[in-house]
């Protein structure tokens, strides 16, 4: 008969005592993570609830504020996470495949890819300073829909700002899955983190992929 | 452990499916083509988005769980928009014999 504690840890080290096997711990993490998600899908829906009935009501108006947007920074910054999601699948995959160099480089490039577009974001952001298309602060803009241009700008500082909150706590979370992956925390039987974290950083993508036609394309055809 | 791994190829195939439909939307984004624009727009972000919930975040090899999980997030947003909409849409309606 073992003693007490001994029989305690006979489970591999990987596995947290109250799972069964590693596959039922990889599940849980994987459901938690997605519950997580719907929550996140609706905390932006309801943004995008508002910008669907403004635009309903409004349609010259945000067009002409579409217009106005700097469209080679919405598709550069769209090539680039993109990018990005690649590069973390990739980082997933050498993290299932047990590549720690692999995973390392790619949650470098990752992070780098995460810092890249929030220079350009800023860069935009200083744009619409400089142009006066910050509504409540510094805001002038001509034309018949200058009145509710200004709902067209508040909800793309809205949108864009969550979005970019969410882009600076994921570039947070891959430096501590980067420290892990340093440091062996993270093997081939435990690299759950990593997965989720990857499922975060694609769910940020999704959230992108939807506010770069609705805010940047939806005014190109017209001419305003 | 019976996890999925996906072969490398299948993330480039992937990545260069979203690369030509970001092309795609912005060149459609420049005709005119009335109502049409926005649909056109949606329906690529609805299938760029769909590819990327499947395979980079490996949903299609999920157990049914996740599945259900995920639409189910779909299928609230899809109430919240659906019904606030037939709400705001609807509030000029004027009852019948009213003119």
């Amino acid at each position: 008969m073992l003693p007490e504690a001994v029989q305690h840890h006979t489970h591999p080290p990987a596995l947290a005592h109250h799972f069964d096997n590693l596959e039922q711990q990889r599940e849980a993490a994987t459901l938690g993570m997605w519950t997580f998600l719907i929550t996140e899908i609706l905390f932006f829906g309801g943004l995008f609830m508002c910008y669907t009935l403004y635009r309903t009501w409004y349609p010259n108006a945000f067009e002409a504020g579409s217009h106005a947007l700097l469209i080679w920074a919405g598709t550069t910054n769209t090539v680039v996470l993109i990018t990005s999601s690649l590069t973390m699948a990739l980082a997933v995959h050498a993290a299932q495949t047990g590549n720690r160099r692999l995973l390392v480089a790619f949650l470098i490039v990752t992070i780098v890819l995460g810092f890249a577009f929030l220079g350009i974001k800023s860069f935009e952001y200083y744009t619409e300073w400089v142009e006066q298309h910050v509504p409540g602060l510094n805001y002038k803009f001509e034309g018949p829909y200058a009145v509710q241009e200004q709902i067209f700008f508040s909800l793309y500082f809205v949108m864009t700002g969550l979005h970019a909150l969410h882009m600076i706590i994921g570039i947070g979370i891959m430096a501590v899955m980067l420290w892990w992956s340093v440091r062996g925390i993270i093997t081939t039987e435990y690299h759950n983190p990593i997965e989720i974290a990857g499922l975060y950083w694609h769910f940020v993508d999704i959230v992108w992929i939807f506010l770069f036609p609705l805010l940047y394309l939806i005014g190109r055809h017209a001419n305003v | 452990m019976s996890e999925h791994i996906l072969p490398k190829r299948t993330y480039y195939t992937i990545f260069f499916i979203l690369l030509f439909c970001t092309y795609l939307t912005v060149q459609v984004s420049y005709f005119d083509l009335g109502r049409f624009n926005a649909m056109a727009a949606l329906i690529i972000a609805a299938f760029k988005a769909t590819l990327v919930v499947l395979f980079f975040m490996h949903v299609k090899y999920s157990s049914r769980l996740i599945w259900a999980v995920a639409a189910s997030g779909l299928f609230w947003l899809g109430l919240l928009l659906f019904i606030t909409m037939a709400d705001y849409l609807t509030r000029g309606w004027q009852p019948f014999g009213s003119v």
